[in-house]
């Protein structure tokens, strides 16, 4: 798609149009997918999103383990609301995204199955209080699309290759520029939106307990949905960050290929190794995960082969 | 470079893009490559896929794969089943393909009738996926467009003809790859097309005394 931030302003800026045009336009020169036909996936995209929300939202079924599923229900029913409704409502939704995951429900990656609850929970939180409109909400999946394919590109969107801070951190630096956008805000601010997500979220771990996309998938989801909406206000009230994106993309990518793969999506460090971490993979049925973690899971070539994405 | 639906999708079951949407696709290629759904696999899962394979679905996903199903089928939760009413015998063992395989690889052998392909690939990340052998040739197949697979003796000028053939045919080749047993034996031949090879084009190749066998796979959406 693009190979920096700073490229696609600059060919929007060339061409006159928006970031989220300049998507269109780039996409449809590089695989030969025209307007109507990206138009339409995104809407079909939209559609698996909205379903996942509201069957987790509605079902207190559990997973398989047990350690998620009706934990959105809950936050809806039970949360005092202590910064108001809305602010319960995108953490529910998000965690609820992650919750049908969970089960072997529908879901749209968004850029990663781990980190599908972000997008979604931002963006449907906000249509109703900021007025969007279907199509705004199509722009917005637009811009975040071309903001998660430039991390792609310069750092990482996989647990596996850079921990969560590539999954959760992409998936709300997506959301955030999204918001940012669809308010209104200039190509610039939709950049310090980015960096203001990013530089919040470097060096997050991917540690999954017992190796699944649950536990802090659905809670890290939580909280990247809330970074992401931090980050879309203080860039609309015209602060800037003082590295540019691309820089702060390009840190993210060197501490992703730094950090110790214990952290790095394998399930044998962080959380996941934790007495608690290893008590629930034993009840899980991983024994060879257990074992390898009791090991004290050194950072040999061979630890780099265990876990999701 | 990452395309837009890479991103922004695929729309899949859960849990895992990798252990999941790429494990059900594996499976798809592989029935792709043996030219329909078999009636027998032996899997073999590397690494990761071996490892916490069991709470992704992973095995689900790619007997729902070789079965035909997409990622985003909600029979993959159910394919054990889906393939004893389809008459799909398949077994699943843990193997070790070394540690320079990626940490998410699958082997899987299948069979129909009297054919039977057998295919080394790897889950690369955000549901993607690569074909690293096929019948132990060494390809490089993502999916990602539709890709021509020929298997022929490995003559002077075969490479020629066919690029010739679809020349003539107004097609646009992207990527070109061939790996031999050896010389003078058999060559195998992946080619990246950027839109689908009509089926008479097909038909005139697979007639060439020097093919063994054709496949075309399709592109994912």
């Amino acid at each position: 798609m693009f190979r920096s931030i700073a490229d696609w302003i600059e060919l929007a800026r060339e061409e006159g149009c928006s970031l989220a045009d300049a998507v269109v336009r780039t996409e449809g020169k590089q695989t030969g997918l025209d307007a109507t036909r990206i138009g339409e996936r995104i809407r079909e995209t939209l559609e698996v999103m909205r379903a996942a929300v509201e069957e987790g939202l509605a079902s207190g079924d559990t997973s398989p383990t047990g350690l998620t599923g009706g934990r959105a229900r809950q936050l809806v029913g039970e949360a005092p609301g202590l910064l108001g409704t809305e602010f319960t409502g995108l953490l529910a939704r998000a965690i609820a995204t992650l919750e049908v995951n969970a089960r072997m429900g529908l879901i749209a990656a968004a850029p990663t199955a781990g980190a599908a609850g972000v997008l979604p929970a931002v963006l449907f939180t906000l249509q109703g209080p900021r007025g969007w409109s279907e199509e705004d909400l199509l722009e917005g999946m637009l811009v975040a699309g071309g903001v998660g394919a430039v991390i792609a590109e310069r750092a990482s969107i996989a647990g596996a290759g850079g921990g969560c801070q590539a999954e959760t951190g992409s998936a709300a630096a997506m959301a955030a520029a999204a918001v940012t956008y669809l308010e209104g805000g200039t190509a610039e601010q939709v950049a310090h939106a980015i960096a203001f997500t990013l530089q919040g979220m470097l060096g997050l771990i991917c540690d999954p307990v017992a190796g699944l996309v649950e536990i802090p998938c659905a809670y890290r989801n939580a909280s990247a949905g809330i970074q992401a909406t931090a980050a879309a206000e203080m860039a609309l009230a015209g602060l800037e960050f003082p590295v540019p994106a691309d820089q702060v993309i390009d840190v993210m990518g060197e501490v992703g290929r730094k950090m110790d793969v214990r952290y790095r999506e394998t399930a044998l460090g962080g959380l996941a190794a934790t007495p608690a971490g290893q008590e629930i993979a034993r009840q899980a049925g991983m024994d060879q995960l257990v074992q390898l973690q009791r090991r004290g899971s050194t950072a040999g070539e061979g630890s780099a082969r265990f876990g999701p994405s | 470079m990452a395309r837009l639906f890479d991103i922004l999708g695929p729309t899949m079951v859960g849990p895992s893009s990798s252990h999941t949407a790429g494990a059900c696709r594996l499976g798809h290629l592989a029935q792709a490559v043996l030219g329909g759904r078999p009636d027998r696999a032996r899997i073999g899962l590397h690494g990761s896929y071996a490892m916490t394979g069991e709470g992704h679905g992973t095995k689900r996903a790619i007997v729902g794969g070789l079965l035909g199903f997409e990622p985003d089928d909600p029979r993959l939760r159910d394919s054990f089943r889906e393939a004893e009413e389809a008459g799909l015998e398949f077994e699943f063992e843990a193997i070790d393909l070394g540690d320079t395989a990626h940490p998410n690889s699958a082997r899987l052998e299948v069979w129909r009738g009297a054919a039977s392909s057998r295919i080394v690939g790897s889950s690369i990340g955000g549901g993607r996926v690569r074909l690293d052998r096929i019948d132990g040739f060494a390809v490089a197949v993502t999916g990602t467009l539709p890709t021509l697979v020929v298997l022929a003796d490995d003559v002077p000028g075969t490479i020629a003809m066919i690029t010739g053939m679809l020349a003539d045919g107004g097609l646009n080749l992207a990527t070109m790859r061939v790996d031999r047993t050896g010389r003078g034996e058999q060559a195998l031949m992946t080619i990246e097309a950027d839109h689908e090879i009509p089926e008479p084009l097909l038909a005139e190749l697979e007639a060439q005394e020097w093919v063994h066998w054709i496949r075309m796979i399709a592109a994912w959406s």
